[in-house]
């Protein structure tokens, strides 16, 4: 386990430093001067000051010098100061993610416990009403754009009918993090965003307990007298639930996207809003700043996702 | 695994005469012709694309009135059926909701085509070449493949989105530009099959060159697939650019797409709720009805994939 753990770290590697080469240059390609940017309206700047300003930042080098120069930054974990907020973008951020994680945890607890049993359901009762429904609503849940079902909820429920609140993390002058008050907030956003996790899981679940059903052990547990809920829970889903993990790596990937709009749509303030202020504002480190760091998570879920599936599947270690 | 496919498949060939044995595509018309659902869903993207393509002549000679006009007299007007460019009801300029939608529709629905033809193209070409000749190739594309899958889309369209300010047609490459991992990643893993098959070693002992291997052998049998998921992917093109036009990021005004008329919705929910079904629901119903004939095709073209469901990726 420790070697295949060590391999997967080392694949991360190239990964990693082609999230960097990107966000790099996409910087660099950028139309707009940074020079330019930093001293919009100041018309006192003389070209001298120009040239020492870009001197200064180190924009006068050569593009693979500027680029060990920035990595070596991130290396002492100085990702630049905000344009906006005057301060480290990294601490920005880093007091953001707590509050994007409440979400894309609970969702994913959400999308496993509503999904798992959808997606058995649909596999035992294949062919009638349960099966079709589910199949539908699937196929419906991965159509909708989930934006937009969250401006629905906001709409109807917190608007119109005030059963919710319309957006953010507490009410005013609430203060807590494990309380009524939160849960109430965090329904909508999580509920939203459940729904392409919920749409996916029982389709690829379905499909594997089809397929460990027809099994010779799952023949045999059943002739040795063992009731249908234990075969199901013990003998089929144990075995169902391995190729479900790496699905996981999907949704995770909708989680990150997903939250970037959601917590827009919500008013929550997370990574996802940061990022977008940010981008509004044209506070590029931070942007910058959250795009790597925002990537390494999801490398690093990746990460988490390969080991849970070879701890489960010893039969992956090999390959 | 008796699934309901392969029960409609029975039913379908209990009903029907004995046919005259069928080539591949001429089989998968025949088959697409006698699945409802598809048939369906084809008809009402058929007319969709219809109504987009006729979006100038309908303005002009229907509704009166062009997208951008604007009419502050009768802002935030509810629904109506008065005249016909009120059906939909005007925002708060006053602009004609159903005008705007047609017009929104159809960069929608191009950027959704095109933008899927392009990741079909580039996913085609790297995944099979990756697959054939694997080595440094081969390794040079599963990086591009896992960087791009490792950067959230939305965040890398961000930053693209303040540096530059994109038309339907850029942004529509660029989508295509990042949407063809998918389409790359099966590409390649059929062709690394297929390779080892002995009809390509046949192919290869006559004296085949590789590119008449990978165009005249793989190709066409990866093709089915492709084609499928390049369906797919007009749909997850056509949500994406919802998604990035809704937080301001995609397709600037005044040029409408049904992402950017509910970032202007979503500015008037308690004045003018109304306008917040119409791009949404056009979104869903068109994405639905892609999702739904992939489905159909992937039942109509694979025999093998027969009764097996939906979109995985």
């Amino acid at each position: 386990m420790g070697r295949f753990v060590a391999r997967r770290l080392v694949q991360a590697i190239p990964t990693f430093f082609g999230v960097l080469v990107l966000t790099f240059l996409l910087s660099r390609l950028s139309p707009s001067d940074p020079v330019q940017l930093m001293l919009a309206g100041n018309t006192e700047v003389t070209s001298e000051d120009r040239e020492g300003l870009r001197r200064a930042l180190g924009l006068d080098q050569p593009l693979p010098v500027q680029f060990f120069v920035w990595v070596w930054q991130l290396a002492h974990l100085d990702f630049g100061q905000s344009i906006y907020y005057h301060r480290p973008a990294l601490q920005l951020i880093l007091e953001r993610i707590p509050n994007s994680l409440q979400i894309s945890l609970a969702a994913l607890v959400v999308t496993v416990a509503v999904g798992v049993p959808l997606g058995v359901v649909a596999a035992l009762r294949r062919g009638r009403a349960e099966d079709h429904f589910i199949r539908v609503f699937s196929v419906a849940g991965h159509a909708i754009p989930q934006f937009w079902l969250g401006l629905i909820f906001v709409l109807t429920l917190a608007v119109q009918l005030r059963w919710f609140p319309i957006g953010s993390m507490n009410a005013v002058g609430v203060d807590c993090g494990l309380c009524w008050d939160r849960f109430v907030h965090l329904l909508g956003p999580v509920l939203v965003i459940s729904i392409a996790g919920i749409a996916n899981l029982p389709r690829i679940l379905r499909t594997e307990v089809l397929e460990v059903i027809s099994q010779d052990y799952v023949r045999t547990a059943r002739s040795k007298g063992l009731g249908e809920p234990m075969v199901v829970a013990v003998h089929v889903l144990r075995n169902a639930l391995i190729p479900v993990v790496t699905s996981f790596g999907t949704i995770l990937l909708v989680f990150f996207s997903g939250s970037l709009i959601i917590e827009r749509v919500f008013n929550w303030p997370g990574l996802g809003r940061l990022t977008f202020e940010a981008a509004v504002s044209k506070d590029y480190p931070v942007v910058q700043a959250s795009v790597v760091i925002s990537s390494v998570l999801l490398i690093l879920s990746y990460l988490l996702r390969d080991i849970a599936y070879a701890w489960v599947d010893p039969r992956i270690k090999v390959r | 695994m008796a699934t309901d496919a392969t029960a409609r498949e029975l039913r379908v060939r209990a009903t029907e005469p004995r046919r005259a044995s069928a080539g591949l595509w001429s089989d998968a018309v025949w088959r697409i012709r006698h699945d409802t659902t598809t048939m369906v869903a084809l008809t009402i993207l058929l007319l969709l694309v219809l109504l987009a393509l006729g979006a100038d002549a309908l303005a002009t000679g229907f509704f009166h009135r062009s997208f951008a006009q604007q009419d502050i007299l009768s802002s935030y007007e509810k629904p109506s059926f008065d005249e016909p460019w009120r059906w939909l009801g005007t925002d708060e300029l006053g602009r004609s909701q159903v005008v705007r939608l047609l017009y929104g529709g159809r960069v929608s629905l191009f950027i959704g085509a095109f933008g899927a033809f392009t990741a079909f193209v580039i996913g085609l070409a790297a995944g099979i070449t990756a697959g054939y000749y694997r080595g440094p190739w081969d390794d040079l594309v599963v990086w591009v493949v896992t960087t791009l899958n490792s950067i959230p889309i939305l965040y890398l369209l961000l930053i693209i989105g303040v540096l530059w300010r994109l038309e339907p047609l850029p942004f529509a490459i660029l989508l295509g530009g990042l949407g063809w991992l998918g389409i790359c990643n099966f590409a390649r893993g059929q062709t690394i099959a297929l390779r080892e098959r002995e009809y390509v070693l046949a192919a290869r002992t006559v004296g085949c060159s590789a590119a008449r291997l990978m165009a005249r052998h793989i190709a066409p049998n990866i093709l089915p697939l492709m084609i499928v998921l390049a369906m797919i992917e007009v749909g997850q093109l056509i949500l994406l650019e919802s998604a990035i036009s809704f937080i301001g990021f995609g397709i600037q005004p005044p040029t409408p797409s049904w992402g950017n008329m509910l970032t202007n919705a979503s500015q008037y929910l308690g004045k003018a709720p109304y306008l917040i079904y119409p791009p949404g629901i056009a979104v869903f119903i068109t994405v639905l009805c892609l999702y739904l004939i992939g489905d159909g095709l992937r039942d109509a073209l694979d025999p093998r994939l027969r009764g097996s469901i939906g979109v995985r990726r």
